[in-house]
């Protein structure tokens, strides 16, 4: 498979993308700003709270694929995980929010060439990378059962979205890929 | 006033790419490619890896910038 992204003589970083798969990367992100923005809507919500960052209603999240978007950040203190979630899920979650935001932004502006600038080629990467987190732990995606889920009948959902996965992750690889070689 | 420094630990899960995990470390600790290479081994075969050390609010912060890239990451004393 040819890579995905790729660098223009000129240095641009450039993807070609058809409308079909435009519109499966403006849907995910859509699905990704749904699950992780902040939510305001609470009457309960204290405006100077929301002002400076702090989120006294954030728990650690029941749905194992928000979990995983938004980890405690201590294993064995919960006191510790709970006030480290008051002062950091709010500005995470518009991280991630954002990084979702600008995918879509660069998808609207674009024809079947999409070029990034260096600002939105990192939050592609963190936007890929949430999206894989999504859908993986989604399909109860461990080290050993890739294979396992890829021979599951086409009904059964799980193997359309390793399917999307799996593209995602070649996407992701090629970006990466590009980086690593900037950094090296 | 504790002695024991604190540590940012990064754990391994089925999802994060190797290459992006080593890309994480070069960008955000600006390790060189070698030493990101090596823990990110570390991660993947030993299951964790420590890749900072200070205070508390320091790993906080560290912890943080982990969680924003999608890695799994938490602090503790280290002991």
């Amino acid at each position: 498979m040819p890579d995905a992204f790729y660098r223009t003589g000129s240095g641009r970083t450039v993807i070609r993308l058809d409308d079909v798969e435009k519109s499966l990367l403006r849907s995910l992100s859509a699905q990704v700003i749904e699950f992780v923005a902040p939510d305001d809507t609470g009457d309960a919500r204290d405006p100077l709270a929301i002002m400076v960052g702090i989120d006294d209603e954030a728990r650690t999240p029941v749905d194992p694929a928000l979990a995983r978007l938004l980890p405690d950040a201590y294993q064995d203190d919960d006191d510790a995980a709970m006030d480290f979630r008051r002062f950091t899920e709010r500005s995470l979650r518009e991280t991630k929010t954002a990084h979702a935001r600008t995918v879509a932004g660069a998808l609207e502006r674009s024809g079947e060439k999409v070029t990034l600038s260096d600002q939105e080629q990192a939050s592609w990467l963190g936007f890929l990378n949430d999206g894989r987190l999504a859908i993986g732990t989604r399909i109860g995606l461990t080290d050993d059962n890739h294979a396992e889920i890829a021979a599951l009948p086409d009904e059964d959902p799980r193997a359309g979205l390793l399917d999307f996965y799996d593209w995602l992750t070649y996407l992701q690889e090629s970006l990466v890929q590009l980086h690593l070689d900037d950094l090296s | 006033m504790t002695e024991h420094p604190w540590v940012t630990i990064v754990w391994n899960d089925p999802i994060n790419l190797m290459s992006y995990v080593t890309y994480v470390f070069m960008t955000y600790f600006k390790f060189d490619r070698a030493k990101a290479e090596l823990l990110m081994l570390d991660v993947h075969e030993k299951g964790r890896a420590t890749v900072s050390s200070g205070t508390r609010e320091a790993m906080e912060i560290d912890v943080a910038a982990m969680h924003s890239y999608g890695l799994w990451a938490t602090l503790q004393k280290d002991d």
